[in-house]
């Protein structure tokens, strides 16, 4: 039905008045969105930014008049295309949902359903709503998949989801929401899971298939390189309130508030390299496999001077974290040697001895798994002054609270939970418990990956204030690039199991590139909304 | 986060654990507030039974099969016991039963089954498939067999019905110790250097401790409504020991001439059951993340 519904490009789709939403917690409503005003026309990509808590997901759902279970819309209107989404029954609802407004997720995966073809997956939201039948939902489905640029668009449909790779079953998910050709469609952070190289791919047809059907789009997300590549206007938010929004590229050079002015500047944090030949690390030649077949770690060498900061890049797959758990003894190496401070480091976890294990510590991505919800700070930042320093009593508390200066937090966290902290103040406990041993190495593993912007600027200045203080060596496990730029004084860059360079970072990210370093280097958003389509356009001429 | 949400924080930890206990019972919905009330009164009847009770156990003290009357409020059963006073024991002996099957099925399931999920390996294996051959094997039936070859007495009856109990309890414990053994901070704890001991009882039981006493509570009700269910074909608690499930079987015959006998020890074993149901169902919902908020 909407097929032939005359769309006219840039006439108003959605209109919301003074939004509230509220979401039920401890037994009373807490605001999540304030009062918000929303307009979107016809075939226009409005890019929704904020931090997490922004209520940037809430506020893009409301769009499909939409709320979270245990959220409820308190005031306000949201009127679609003339139809009152707030006080629509259930069922209109439905019927638009899928048809009129589809939604993409940031896990494809969690998506998908995994007994399903992808093919039955695509076509049936056109077939329910009795769009098309089967055969023709099956051909546009393949013509779909085909503008999307997926590899063998005609068979690709036959596969199940795990068959195929994670940047490809987001793009099928694309493809199931433009499969009733939808006025309106909600991409929640549909790239945030991917790395870089495959990201530039999905983002690409992912804007060339919008432009395509002139479907207008809610594009969130919290990176700012990347909204600006999709989206023609965009609105800030923060704590449920809008902080600002204009068009693109104004928005881009002169943003008017403070807080969309520090959004902006976080990029710029970068730390001049510094040059050491004392070597407190050496990995040479270094193979290792889960499987004992194929090698996850190729004929790796890699050397961390002391003090300093080596950054492992590469993308999920490359092997960066198994080199992390070759080197704590998680997954002894089948070959190659580990030398630390000179001495050969015992491969297995279990031959090493106290002072060793104390040496190097480790911090890991996700705070919520690292910390023991059942612990206070106080267990957690304590034990490895125990176990390792033998503190105890005063002493050990005095310790305590003189490494929660050190990581800026007050001595009145001491008794905190983990559930009472931010993803922040958890990191920085992480942080603590890895300081508390005196480590001569720390072993970072995408310690900001979870993290905003700001708050992960903040952690990336600790980390160096540390470094300055204790003469610490950071291994540095990441994907972004950014972060890299930031803190590294000497690079690795890795794919599938192989060190591809090694060297100072003005080598690194300087020409000449190995091919792969260039890729990873192009393919890493800039804050210029015409990037994108630059790149792809010098990829095209490349290829031709 | 607001300065206003770190203010309440402070507030909740200020308050002491009695005070937040006494909170959190307050807040107990009308369902699990009676099923607590049922609870403490069946406990409190099982341990002073001796006194509550207004005549012996085995203690004949009138015709068989006497109506309700204003001494006997029940009624006398099939050779004139006092049937108040047989269920007030009956109690006492099924509940006291069912207790100590329960505590030695989690004894057995719960250091099997932990140390599976921390070792892992072929030790994993092996217990596992003996636990999935167990279970393949209905609980009533196979508790029939083994007691009729072993012979009926009260600790045959417990030591059986826990060790098929256990398999239960060994895959919950199993289950929910190994997704807390592979998260990041037992992981951490090793490469500490931490030994297996210390991972066990400071990492990973606080960990799945509100999930084992749930089940606990649910294990408590279906050990009790096996046993009940035994005695009721027989093979359960012997005579004179009052059970509730022995008390309907012997009375149940009543049924037919309208008298309510058989449906009084019913009504307790149904009670209770319902009860414990009801508390663990509400404890589940404050502890697991089965909550209405997100």
């Amino acid at each position: 039905m909407s097929n032939d519904t005359k769309r006219v490009k840039g006439s108003s789709l959605v209109q919301i008045r003074g939004l509230k939403i509220e979401g039920y917690s401890d037994e009373k409503w807490h605001p999540i969105i304030k009062g918000i005003d929303l307009d979107l026309k016809r075939g226009e990509v409005l890019g929704l930014i904020g931090e997490s808590g922004a209520g940037k997901s809430t506020l893009g759902l409301a769009t499909m008049g939409y709320t979270k279970p245990g959220c409820r819309i308190s005031a306000g209107t949201v009127m679609f295309d003339g139809v009152d989404l707030v006080n629509a029954p259930q069922e209109k609802l439905r019927q638009m949902w899928g048809s009129k407004i589809s939604y993409v997720a940031q896990s494809a995966a969690a998506s998908f359903n995994p007994a399903h073809r992808l093919m039955d997956q695509v076509v049936e939201s056109a077939t329910n709503h009795g769009v098309m039948d089967r055969d023709k939902a099956e051909a546009d489905a393949k013509d779909l998949f085909k503008r999307l640029q997926l590899p063998n668009p005609d068979t690709i449909g036959s596969r199940y989801p795990h068959q195929v790779s994670g940047g490809q079953l987001q793009r099928a998910m694309t493809a199931m929401a433009m499969s009733c050709r939808p006025d309106l469609i909600v991409f929640d952070e549909p790239t945030t899971a991917l790395d870089v190289t495959t990201q530039v791919e999905v983002l690409a047809s992912m804007r060339r298939i919008v432009e395509e059907f002139d479907t207008a789009a809610v594009y969130i997300t919290h990176d700012l390189a990347v909204v600006a590549q999709m989206a023609h206007r965009i609105m800030v938010l923060r704590y449920g309130n809008l902080v600002e929004q204009s068009d693109t590229r104004s928005m881009l050079k002169q943003p008017t508030q403070d807080y969309t002015k520090s959004l902006w500047a976080v990029r710029s944090l970068e730390k001049p390299e510094e040059k050491s030949s004392d070597v407190v690390l050496s990995i040479s030649n270094v193979d290792a496999s889960y499987s004992g077949v194929m090698k996850v770690l190729d004929n790796v060498t890699v050397r961390l001077p002391r003090g300093k900061t080596v950054a492992v890049v590469g993308e999920s797959g490359s092997g960066k974290s198994t080199l992390a758990r070759a080197i704590t003894g998680l997954l002894p190496p089948s070959k190659g040697r580990i030398e630390f401070n000179g001495k050969p480091l015992p491969a297995k976890l279990k031959d090493r001895d106290r002072d060793t294990l104390r040496r190097i510590q480790m911090i890991y991505q996700s705070a919520d798994t690292a910390l023991n919800p059942r612990q206070r700070v106080r267990d957690i930042i304590g034990r490895p002054l125990e176990f390792y320093l033998g503190l105890t009593g005063q002493a050990k508390e005095k310790k305590i609270v003189a490494l929660l200066d050190n990581i800026e937090l007050g001595e009145d966290f001491i008794d905190r939970y983990p559930n009472e902290m931010s993803g922040g103040q958890k990191q920085r406990i992480s942080i603590a418990r890895a300081l508390a041993a005196e480590p001569e190495i720390i072993i970072c593993d995408e310690v900001t990956s979870a993290l905003d912007q700001i708050v992960q600027e903040e952690i990336l200045k600790l980390l160096m204030k540390l470094q300055k203080d204790t003469n610490v060596s950071y291994l540095f496990i990441t994907h972004d690039i950014a972060t890299v730029r930031a803190i590294s004084d000497e690079i690795v860059v890795m794919y599938k199991g192989k060190v591809v360079q090694q060297g100072l970072k003005s080598e690194v990210l300087n020409p000449p590139y190995p091919a792969y370093t260039e890729l990873l280097l192009s393919s890493v958003p800039q804050m210029d909304p015409d990037w994108l389509t630059g790149l792809l356009k010098k990829r095209a001429g490349v290829k031709a | 986060m607001s300065t206003q949400h770190t203010d309440i924080l402070n507030m909740r930890t200020k308050r002491t654990k009695s005070q937040d206990a006494w909170r959190l019972l307050k807040s107990a919905p009308v369902s699990a507030k009676f099923g607590m009330f049922v609870i403490a009164f069946y406990f409190f009847c099982a341990v002073f039974a001796n006194f509550i009770a207004p005549f012996g156990e085995a203690e004949i003290v009138g015709k068989a099969y006497a109506p309700p009357s204003l001494g006997h409020w029940f009624g006398l059963d099939q050779i004139g016991r006092d049937t108040l006073s047989r269920v007030i024991f009956g109690a006492r002996n099924t509940i006291f039963i069912a207790l100590a099957t329960v505590l030695i099925s989690f004894f057995i399931g719960g250091v099997l089954g932990i140390y599976a999920a921390v070792t892992r390996g072929w030790m994993d294996q092996i217990v596992s498939r003996i636990v999935d051959i167990l279970m393949s094997i209905p609980v009533l039936i196979f508790a029939l067999m083994l007691l009729a070859m072993a012979g009926k007495s009260v600790w045959n009856l417990i030591f059986i019905l826990a060790l098929l109990d256990s398999t239960r309890v060994f895959r919950l414990a199993r289950n929910t110790a190994l997704s807390v053994a592979v998260q990041d901070f037992v992981e951490a704890a090793r490469l500490r250097g931490e030994g297996m001991l210390w991972v066990v009882f400071r990492e990973i039981i606080p960990n799945i401790l509100p999930t084992l006493i749930a089940e606990f509570g649910l294990r408590f009700s279906f050990v009790f409504l096996t046993i009940s269910a035994l005695s009721f074909l027989g093979v359960g608690i012997q005579p004179p020991t009052a059970d509730w499930g022995s008390m309907v079987a012997e009375s149940k015959t009543l049924i037919t001439f309208g008298r309510p006998q058989p449906l009084i020890p019913a009504a307790a074993i149904a009670l209770l059951t319902v009860a414990v149901n009801f508390v663990v169902d509400w404890f589940l919902q404050k502890t697991s993340g089965l909550r209405d908020e997100q």
